[in-house]
């Protein structure tokens, strides 16, 4: 009996260990953002104070809200042409058998596991030969290289599993394979798009070596760029309270779409294996 | 296996070359072309315009005079007047091999400790209690977290004057002076893996967490009545049944560990303790202007990712297209 309890307690106290550690560092920068003056450099573990001054001077700082329409932009229209590409591609790898195809799909793979910065300088010539260089769609034609194959992958598995009947029907009745997509599939495969596209949104909105390298003002940047070269009037003068601020605006969002849609992104990601 | 056998269904067992096959297969050709094209423009083109330049003299502001170099960015030696051999290139830069052990150890310790991690959290979320629900909830917050961001708030939960970590710490005597975790060389790189650890256990807990999951139940309740050990169960048919779905999370955190490259650009930013393949490739392309040494390394960085998970599938047996997912 005693044993039984001990390891009840023991359990628990796992379970509250993995909530509090994987909680506290987000608790603790919204707690800081709230916090101003020499209030800031006081260790807290509870709230003390409550004043609005950094969120107050992160939209006064000029660039931040054209930052955050830039993110807004950049990641909806990536995950709008993914999807469209991947659609299609996916009906195509999942339902038509062709010579290559397995091939193809491991080559897909591999290129959502591709190390950004093998092709950084190639995609630089690029972006600059098109005339993207410092635009908005620079980034978005960029961010297709890991968007465009984690959803094709998770696609084509999700297609592959519906049942063959309805296509079958479709076929006897004529339907192109266009028509096919749009009016038999599509309908079906809601769940998956808004998975796959919650996770490319993230995905794309999180992203940093592309939008570093290929932004260089502070009308084009999107936020993650923004938050790090954020920096007070000296060298040695790290506004913590804002960056902390700036950081709760642009992470709220996103865990409030994460709790929202759990059971989908979960789905969604271990059927790509691909971390967002 | 799955392919095959699904695929199968889907078009006539025996590829019959009617009217509609044949339609469906250009059909077929006409979808997948715009993502092919895509993939090519932005993903294989650049990757071999990248080793292109690691073979020329290019300029960040001159990439249309390139010169051909040969291997001189790789590794080239110069005989001064006293005869003495003075080598350089990638292959002979000290920073070059710092930052590829730099990689390599991160990689290695980053991933064995957030398996660890991941499958302790993975057994909790697949027991059943009270409150299985929030857990997982809390998982899901240091994943939805964007890198900069958290990178930012552990900086400063890390700093040295006013951090909550030292305070923590100094509270409970596990340290006796202020650390400079982010800063000081020799802490820096633990700094860098809690953060990563932190940020990354709940990829691999869900990952291993659907593993567990198909294990039948029956299994457990045959162990249960031979009175087997529950720690002799867990190594003898949780940890061999969930092994797929490890190894697959596994090379999909390798991967990513091995291309580390904005944690440390923020979080540890200049430190020689912490600069991995990706910071240093990028510094040399675009800080230091020096574009074809930079590329030389982002193409060395390229070859060692590619040669370490062909080992891996190959020694490790991981069947990427199996039920594995």
């Amino acid at each position: 009996m005693a044993w039984a309890v001990t390891k009840r307690t023991a359990f628990y106290l796992l379970v509250i260990f993995i909530v509090v550690e994987s909680v506290f560092p987000f608790y603790y920068a919204i707690l800081t953002s709230f916090k101003s003056g020499t209030a800031l450099f006081e260790v807290n573990y509870w709230p003390t104070m409550f004043s609005w001054d950094n969120y107050a001077a992160v939209f006064q700082n000029g660039s931040f809200p054209r930052n955050l329409l830039n993110s807004v932009i950049v990641a909806t229209l990536t995950v709008a042409l993914a999807l469209l590409f991947a659609v299609t591609s996916s009906y195509a790898l999942s339902r038509v058998r062709f010579r290559g195809r397995s091939l193809l799909l491991l080559t897909i793979l591999s290129v959502s596991m591709f190390p950004q910065i093998a092709v950084l300088s190639g995609l630089f010539e690029v972006i600059r030969v098109f005339g993207l260089f410092n635009t908005l769609w620079g980034l978005i034609f960029s961010y297709t290289i890991f968007t465009l194959p984690f959803t094709v992958w998770v696609l084509t598995t999700f297609m592959r599993e519906l049942p063959l009947e309805i296509e079958e029907a479709a076929i006897v009745d004529g339907a192109t394979p266009w028509i096919i997509i749009t009016r038999v599939f599509m309908p079906l495969m809601w769940p998956a798009l808004v998975t796959t596209g919650l996770l490319a949104f993230i995905a794309a909105w999180n992203e940093f070596l592309f939008a570093l390298t290929f932004t260089s003002s502070n009308a084009t940047r999107t936020v993650p760029v923004a938050i790090a070269l954020l920096s007070g009037a000296s060298q040695f003068e790290i506004p913590w309270g804002t960056i902390m601020a700036a950081s709760v605006i642009v992470t709220v969002p996103l865990v409030v779409l994460v709790l929202i849609f759990q059971r989908k992104i979960i789905s969604g990601l271990t059927a790509g294996g691909v971390k967002g | 296996m799955a392919t095959e056998t699904m695929g199968a269904i889907a078009a006539p067992a025996k590829p019959i070359k009617s009217e509609l096959f044949l339609s469906r297969t250009r059909a077929a050709m006409i979808f997948l072309l715009p993502m092919i094209i895509a993939l090519l423009v932005v993903a294989g083109w650049p990757l071999l315009r990248t080793i292109y330049f690691s073979f020329t003299d290019a300029s960040m502001t001159n990439l249309a005079a390139a010169k051909f170099v040969g291997f001189h960015n790789y590794l080239s030696w110069t005989q001064l007047k006293s005869g003495k051999i003075f080598w350089s290139g990638v292959l002979a830069d000290p920073a070059w091999w710092n930052a590829v052990w730099n990689t390599i150890r991160f990689a290695f310790v980053s991933v064995l400790l957030e398996t660890i991690a991941g499958t302790v959290v993975a057994l909790v979320l697949n027991a059943e209690f009270k409150g299985r629900g929030i857990v997982r909830a809390a998982i899901l917050v240091p994943w939805a977290i964007p890198t900069i961001v958290s990178a930012k708030m552990w900086g400063w939960m890390l700093n040295d004057q006013f951090g909550i970590v030292n305070d923590l710490l100094l509270k409970l005597h596990i340290i006796d002076t202020k650390i400079a975790w982010t800063a000081t060389p020799d802490t820096a790189m633990y700094a860098v893996l809690a953060v990563d650890i932190w940020k990354t256990t709940p990829f691999m807990a869900l990952l291993i967490l659907a593993g567990l999951q198909m294990i039948p139940k029956d299994i457990y309740e045959a162990a249960a009545i031979d009175g087997v050990h529950p720690v002799k169960v867990f190594f003898r048919v949780t940890l061999p049944l969930v092994r797929p779905a490890l190894m697959v999370a596994v090379i999909f955190r390798l991967l990513d560990a091995l291309r580390i490259f904005d944690l440390i650009y923020v979080l540890s930013t200049n430190s020689a303790a912490t600069k991995t393949m990706s910071v240093i490739s990028r510094e040399n392309l675009i800080d230091f202007d020096k574009f074809a040494y930079g590329s030389a390394e982002s193409t060395l960085l390229f070859i060692i990712i590619g040669v370490l998970t062909v080992l891996y599938i190959w020694l490790g047996r991981v069947n990427l297209e199996g039920d594995a997912r």
